[in-house]
């Protein structure tokens, strides 16, 4: 929407009344926490060997895009996303809500491109062979590839789709940029409506990560966990990370906005902030981390954090340094339960903040190395953290309310 | 209410300095020259191979050297030489320190056929490919390069780098309304206060073999492969498709207050930004228009005006018989009766569609329009289509009295952005 508000002077407050869900863990908040508590893991390292991935728990697509023909026009990115956002709008009650959801926000994390890995290879394969003639790879691309894999590719294709399956229409952005993209798409969703501009927005992101043109990318250098699933927090032997499938996305609504419409929120969104070490020397995504920890105010005794942390060096042993300033804290890293998901890393741990802030619970450690601590008293605020595995820090507070 | 809020009391936001590059030319004044002279970028593509091709000509960007040639690298160049510009005109910051945060306009990226080649080379001759064996390659470490190259938030990462500019970048993508959709954030950000100034930059350096076949595919572009120059030709009745182009555009938008107190001269006024996306189609428009015309109404509101204060209006009008077609029901319903007198022109006939960039190359069209009171033609204008009877400046510049340009952006996956510049505020 256009601003057409007066400025306010005081941000308006903030809430998280949708979360949705879905990982290799399953769908929904009743299945993501049972399977925390129950320290479950879903991890494959046998489909793309040597690498490992967490694959997505199977989704029934028809409950949340019942056209087959939309279903078809996407790529599995698109489809988990599209999936994920459906699951935020039913679980904040505004799904088909056409009031609600034409004056909604929309700000998709995105990377994109899904490839056609059989045309890509029979094209290398003939100039390989030196059969291909100058005007091969015109030819091929022009008669094998499918005219709407395109659309499937599209980094903005991921809105555009939420928009026609499930109609939300008040402003549609597809930031890209890795984990950054994550960050600063929860950022912008909560300052528009912080300063008024926005009464409420969808926010989030969608991620495949069994796709071996994304693992070539990881691969250049050197960034996938290979053989054997394990700890982030325990990848001495091979830094780096296994890429996690799933979808998370948030509906996030100003308190008036909420209250009016009676919808019950899992949390406050109180603070997001985000910055960009230049990476060049040691310590700096310390420092980076220092300095957002410090703008997000003082915190109470009874915080925790959940972090995105890659298990990509030297990004994660940074962070640590970063974590040892607050060993009281009782830490969970997302990575080692869903691998990492990139763009969906920082709206997947802002969702579980706010779900283990609505439980009254943070979930158990899943991590033998002592990094993370067991918490057992219900914690208020949680510090969501999402350090890019090559660049861009950033932070949340997510508070109970 | 101060001087330097708006009616809603936000900070006004100027613009304080520009760059364009484009098929025309690098920066602001060749460009400007060969645009209202009327001469076309677009020509037969002699980057690649073309056989085979149902379309063989684009605006490409040929005097910027990238070998071996990456969409993204090209992007890269692009963006730089357009900041750069408009850093050195704004006059603002020191050098690598710009005072503020970046917007970025850029198409996705990904490995293109040369990196990708490369790799298969690198697995071996007479070795049997496909993604295990490119896997293979990559992780011997010989390629690291890639890594940092396609990673999407990559150029982003670089300009911020040069630029020094301040926060988190945000690299963005709203498809053809890209480049619109960057000043709006820049916008945005100095109106919540968060910035004094922003740096907006759409770039885009799209002419690879795949892009343009995937266009090709979708039948979205022109086949008029004779006579590249007269292939362009929006709102005709002989328009066929678009012309895929390179370029970028940047802006330095700053607060008026903090261009004023350091004495910046002000090019303009970034008056107000509307959006709303269209749930119809994944690259067709609502038939109704809703969707424009709310887009187009978002705009006036957001800048307190009314459609007899916009003179000038800088179409979309990318030369497909569908958004042309559209983009006239959607002005004509919100302008009326003043649809029939208007100027509407299409740089796009020039330039051709420059993409990701083309909100941000055309912003600064329009600025420039705004400073030498002369409106761009739309050239290639040879057949009126009498469905679309908007005054499209034909085929030759025009001198006008211009206060007010609404320029329009749409895009696929229901992507609408319109921004309303002025030479004074409102």
């Amino acid at each position: 929407m256009a601003e057409t508000r007066p400025v306010v002077t005081e941000p308006v407050e903030a809430w998280i009344t949708g979360i949705g869900l879905a990982s290799s863990l399953g769908e929904g908040p009743d299945a993501h926490w049972e399977a925390l508590n129950a320290k479950r893991v879903n991890v494959d390292e046998t489909s793309f060997a040597p690498y490992v991935v967490h694959p997505l728990s199977p989704l029934t697509y028809d409950a949340q895009i019942p056209k087959k023909g939309d279903q078809r026009q996407m790529e599995a990115w698109q489809r988990i996303g599209t999936y994920a956002a459906g699951l935020a709008l039913d679980s904040a009650g505004v799904k088909g809500n056409k009031d609600i959801l034409s004056k909604m926000d929309m700000i998709v994390a995105a990377g994109g491109g899904e490839r056609d890995l059989n045309v890509d290879s029979s094209i290398l394969n003939a100039e390989a062979y030196g059969s291909a003639t100058p005007s091969y790879l015109n030819e091929k691309l022009l008669n094998d590839l499918r005219p709407t894999l395109f659309l499937a590719q599209l980094s903005n294709l991921l809105a555009g789709n939420i928009a026609i399956v499930h109609g939300v229409t008040g402003s549609s952005r597809t930031f890209m940029g890795e984990e950054a993209a994550g960050v600063d798409a929860v950022r912008i969703a909560l300052a528009r409506i912080a300063d008024g501009q926005s009464d409420i927005a969808l926010v989030g992101a969608g991620h495949n990560g069994e796709r071996k043109d994304m693992l070539l990318l990881y691969e250049f250098d050197n960034f996938n966990l290979r053989d054997k699933h394990s700890s982030v927090w325990d990848r001495k032997d091979h830094s780096g990370f296994a890429l996690g499938s799933g979808g998370a996305f948030l509906v996030i609504e100003s308190k008036a906005h909420a209250e009016a419409r009676g919808a019950k929120p899992f949390a406050r969104l109180k603070t997001v902030i985000a910055d960009r070490a230049r990476r060049k020397d040691a310590g700096e995504v310390t420092a980076s981390l220092d300095k957002l920890w410090t703008n997000l105010g003082p915190l109470k005794q009874d915080a925790a954090i959940i972090t995105g942390a890659t298990g990509a060096e030297p990004a994660t042993s940074e962070e640590l340094s970063f974590l040892k300033k607050h060993a009281d804290v009782a830490v969970r890293a997302t990575g080692t339960t869903f691998g990492h998901a990139v763009e969906t890393q920082f709206p997947l741990g802002i969702g579980l903040a706010a779900l283990a802030i609505s439980r009254g619970a943070l979930y158990p450690p899943n991590d033998s190395t002592g990094v993370e601590i067991e918490m057992s008293k219900p914690p208020s605020q949680i510090v969501v953290i999402g350090t890019g595995h090559w660049r861009g820090e950033g932070m949340a507070l997510v508070e109970a309310i | 209410m101060s001087a330097t809020r708006d009616k809603f009391g936000r900070p006004i936001v100027v613009v304080t300095g520009m760059g364009v590059a484009t098929s025309l030319g690098a920066g602001k004044a060749d460009n400007w020259a060969k645009l209202t002279a009327g001469e076309s970028g677009i020509r037969t593509i002699t980057r690649f191979p073309i056989e085979g091709m149902k379309t063989t000509m684009a605006g490409t960007v040929d005097f910027v050297a990238v070998d071996p040639f990456s969409s993204t690298d090209l992007s890269e160049k692009l963006g730089e030489m357009v900041a750069e510009e408009a850093i050195a005109q704004a006059g603002i910051g020191r050098k690598g320190d710009f005072p503020g945060p970046l917007f970025l306009a850029v198409a996705p990226v990904e490995v293109e056929w040369p990196q990708r080649q490369a790799l298969a080379k690198a697995a071996g001759a007479n070795t049997d490919i496909n993604y295990d064996t490119l896997l293979r390659a990559a992780g011997s470490g010989g390629f690291t390069e890639y890594h940092r190259r396609f990673l999407f938030g990559s150029v982003a990462d670089s300009l911020a780098d040069t630029f020094g500019t301040k926060g988190s970048p945000i690299s963005l993508s709203t498809a053809c309304a890209s480049g619109a959709t960057a000043i709006q954030l820049g916008v945005e950000a100095i109106r919540r206060g968060e910035a004094d100034a922003a740096l907006c930059v759409g770039t885009d350096g799209s002419v690879n073999p795949e892009a343009l076949i995937r266009f090709s595919l979708l039948s979205a572009l022109s086949t008029n492969n004779e006579t590249p120059a007269k292939a362009s030709r929006p709102f005709a009745k002989n328009r066929e498709g678009f012309v895929m182009a390179e370029g970028a555009g940047a802006l330095v938008l700053e607060s008026l207050e903090s261009a004023t107190a350091r004495g910046a001269k002000i090019l303009g006024v970034v008056a107000g930004c509307g959006e709303l996306a269209d749930s119809f189609h994944r690259t067709r428009s609502s038939p109704d228009g809703k969707p424009i015309i709310g887009c187009v109404n978002n705009a006036l509101i957001d800048a307190s005006m009314t459609v007899d204060k916009i003179d000038y209006i800088n179409a979309h009008g990318t030369g497909t018989p569908e958004n042309d077609k559209m983009e006239y029901l959607g002005i004509s319903t919100v302008f009326g009766e003043l649809a029939k007198t208007i100027p509407v022109s299409s740089n796009k006939s020039m330039v051709g569609h420059t993409l990701s960039a083309a909100g941000a190359v055309e912003a600064v069209f329009s600025l420039l329009t705004l400073e030498h009171q002369r409106i761009p033609p739309t050239i290639n204008y040879d057949v009126p289509d009498p469905a679309i009877p908007f005054d499209v400046v034909p085929n030759t510049a025009r001198d006008a009295k211009v206060t007010a340009v609404m320029s329009n952006s749409f895009g696929f996956g229901g992507q609408n952005a319109s921004l309303i510049l002025t030479g004074e505020p409102v």
